[in-house]
């Protein structure tokens, strides 16, 4: 069999992974601002094609390690390795290439205001593709109708759209370069539970046709226990706990026990009533 | 693999049946060659139509989004053409995808519609002036809820937000002691060296005194100081304004019963209209000192015979025209800043947009009234 099969889109580009080994590697990552440090040498790996759900406490550092992965915060030592290359010692050209590999979905969407929703969608394919204006439009189509919105949704201005809008528009524009690694900020705060738990199917689905490795920061234990294959807890700075749901539950932990043995865990049904 | 790369879509006939034969990458890379020879394909049927087809696609290595709609386009175009057809060879991870591109319902909205040029320029006339109706009024309702904002504060002084509008006057007012000293002072050496020059013609060196005293006193030194004011500090205010208004702090603000105006407004206002007369002295000052120094050095006027001639030259009117216009200036310029941050909309686009006709407003209106009080003092004989 050929080699290139393997990979899920059958790419083939520098630093291809096979599935279920590293697509990112984390190692020893210290961050921290002034006097405070969030990240105290955490180390992490994000296997291809899993949907790895990321946990921890409010201020904990969760947003930080997301984007200090996508380069957007300093870090003070340790390495970031994305496809087998590591981000800091890339150059500007090969940065690019790996840049329009992955895609972003922001807390609040970060979709420019200033442009429709067709023209947020159509932005990284005009920087990064060559493609006719006609196919261009029916590429953003079938990305809008992907997240599950309607095509007369395009002309839209972001200011005119709802919060589930806005999340699902912003997750067509992290899908219009068909990236590889999806990472998710938060997807389902802000909606209601039924938004939420369809964003869940959404990503689920989205994850298996085109093959996707998603990393995911999230608060929803709906989300953990339906959608991520792997959940990693974050607190003091490390990771304190990784695994499928069944390992979180059997953490001795007290903070991740608390949080998997919650209330609201029982209310997700990811515990029995009872089973302590 | 053959060195010669197959394409990516060729075309042939087997008898009555077309044959489609996909290869290679069918990737958002590929885009262009992709589509054109999709759009071959698309040719072919339209000029010799057939009852069957079959689409090829066991050499597809790579599928993505804009494979599946490329492919759904010749998908499309078969089934119109009542062609029957079968996909073979499709692996069968891309199937999904494929699917969810084939099950869209290929609707195009059509984009907001250009009108053409004479049309447009007459539109754009008419919603300019309506505009601009729109933006007197809306100046003449703010100065309203203002004026009413402010009255409550003077029926209960308690109210009124001290340490807020000290803030304000340390940052438009102290803070901008500098530029503005710099400034006026080099507009002083500037038309004392103009002055110089163009009066040694006649003999009349000396009379430049007065018109740096005059000119300074009177107009330049309060409109360049509004003018500065309205660049460095109004268009903070607007920008201030309207970022709270983005993320819904001044909406905060109201449902806690509390009166944007009175909270925001009203300390930046009284603040600006503290600020600008003691700037404006400092201006009068520095260009009064520039003017000197040009005179002493350039003119060789001495700073004794200076004074003295500036003695005569200006009364104290001559000063209180321009300090009396200060306040009226600082007005115009807090108003125009805090109403334009305050009809700021959702995008960063907006809040661009209004920081600049906050300027752009400010600054027009200043002169204006400039001229206006250049009237009336006149009409009065000040």
């Amino acid at each position: 069999m050929h080699a290139e099969l393997d990979t899920p889109a059958g790419r083939h580009e520098a630093g291809d992974i096979a599935p279920g080994e590293p697509i990112i590697r984390v190692r020893d990552i210290v961050v921290g601002f002034g006097d405070r440090v969030i990240l105290n040498g955490l180390s992490l790996d994000v296997m291809k094609g899993e949907i790895l759900g990321f946990v921890g406490a409010s201020g904990g550092g969760k947003s930080v390690l997301t984007r200090t992965i996508l380069g957007l915060v300093h870090k003070r030592s340790g390495t970031v390795e994305v496809f087998g290359q590591n981000i800091d010692t890339l150059s500007y050209e090969e940065r690019r290439q790996l840049e329009r590999r992955w895609g972003v979905l922001f807390q609040q969407g970060a979709l420019f205001s200033s442009l429709t929703v067709r023209q947020n969608i159509q932005f990284p394919m005009r920087e990064y593709l060559d493609l006719s204006p006609k196919l261009m439009d029916e590429l953003t189509i079938a990305k809008l109708e992907m997240v599950g919105l309607s095509p007369d949704v395009a002309e839209k201005a972001p200011s005119e759209l709802s919060g589930g809008m806005i999340k699902r528009v912003a997750l067509a524009r992290a899908l219009a370069l068909d990236p590889e690694i999806l990472f998710l900020d938060e997807p389902t705060s802000g909606l209601d539970p039924i938004g939420a738990g369809e964003f869940d199917d959404l990503i689920a689905t989205l994850q298996q046709t085109l093959g996707l490795t998603v990393f995911m920061v999230t608060h929803d234990l709906d989300s953990l226990h339906t959608v991520c294959d792997r959940i990693a807890a974050l607190g003091e700075g490390k990771v304190i706990a990784v695994g499928p749901i069944e390992t979180m539950l059997a953490s001795k932990h007290p903070w991740v026990s608390a949080y998997f043995h919650g209330k609201r865990a029982r209310a997700a049904g990811i515990v029995s009533e009872g089973a302590r | 693999m053959g060195a010669v790369e197959a394409p990516l879509l060729a075309t042939a006939r087997n008898g009555r049946e077309l044959v489609f034969v996909g290869n290679g990458r069918w990737l958002a890379v590929q885009g262009r060659g992709l589509e054109g020879s999709v759009d071959a394909a698309l040719a072919e049927i339209a000029a010799a139509p057939t009852e069957s087809a079959r689409i090829d696609l066991s050499g597809v290595r790579g599928f993505d989004t804009l494979g599946a709609v490329v492919l759904d386009r010749l998908i499309q175009a078969l089934e119109k053409a009542g062609v029957r057809f079968q996909i073979v060879g499709l692996e069968r991870r891309f199937r999904p995808l494929l699917d969810e591109i084939v099950k869209g319902s290929h609707e195009n909205p059509p984009r907001a519609r250009h009108v053409n040029a004479v049309l447009g320029g007459i539109q754009l006339v008419g919603r300019t002036t309506v505009a601009t109706a729109q933006d007197a009024m809306a100046l003449l309702s703010f100065i309203g809820a203002v004026v009413a904002a402010m009255l409550r504060v003077i029926v209960r002084p308690q109210t009124f937000r001290f340490t807020s509008m000290t803030y304000h006057l340390e940052r438009t007012g102290l803070r901008a002691v500098p530029i503005i000293a710099l400034i006026t002072f080099l507009i002083g050496c500037i038309i004392a060296q103009q002055g110089i020059f163009h009066f040694r013609k006649f003999g009349a060196t000396t009379y430049v005194v007065d018109m740096v005293g005059i000119l300074t006193l009177r107009e330049l030194g309060v409109l360049i100081v509004s003018i500065m004011v309205a660049g460095r500090s109004g268009s903070a205010f607007t920008a201030e304004l309207g970022s709270m208004r983005m993320r819904e702090e001044v909406d905060a603000l109201r449902v806690m019963g509390f009166d944007p105006n009175e909270v925001l407004v009203l300390p930046r206002l009284v603040a600006l209209i503290i600020a600008v007369p003691l700037l404006t002295f400092i201006g009068n000052m520095c260009a009064l000192f520039g003017g000197g120094l040009v005179a002493w050095i350039y003119g060789g006027i001495s700073p004794e015979i200076f004074i003295s001639r500036l003695k005569e030259a200006i009364a104290l009117n001559t000063f209180e025209v321009g300090m009396i216009k200060a306040p009226f200036m600082a007005a115009i310029v807090g108003l125009i800043a805090c109403m334009e941050g305050m009809r700021v909309g959702g995008s960063a686009e907006s809040l661009g947009a209004h920081t600049t006709a906050a300027v752009v407003k400010a600054i027009f209106l200043v002169i204006v009234v400039d001229g206006l009080f250049a009237m009336f003092f006149a009409a009065i004989d000040m």
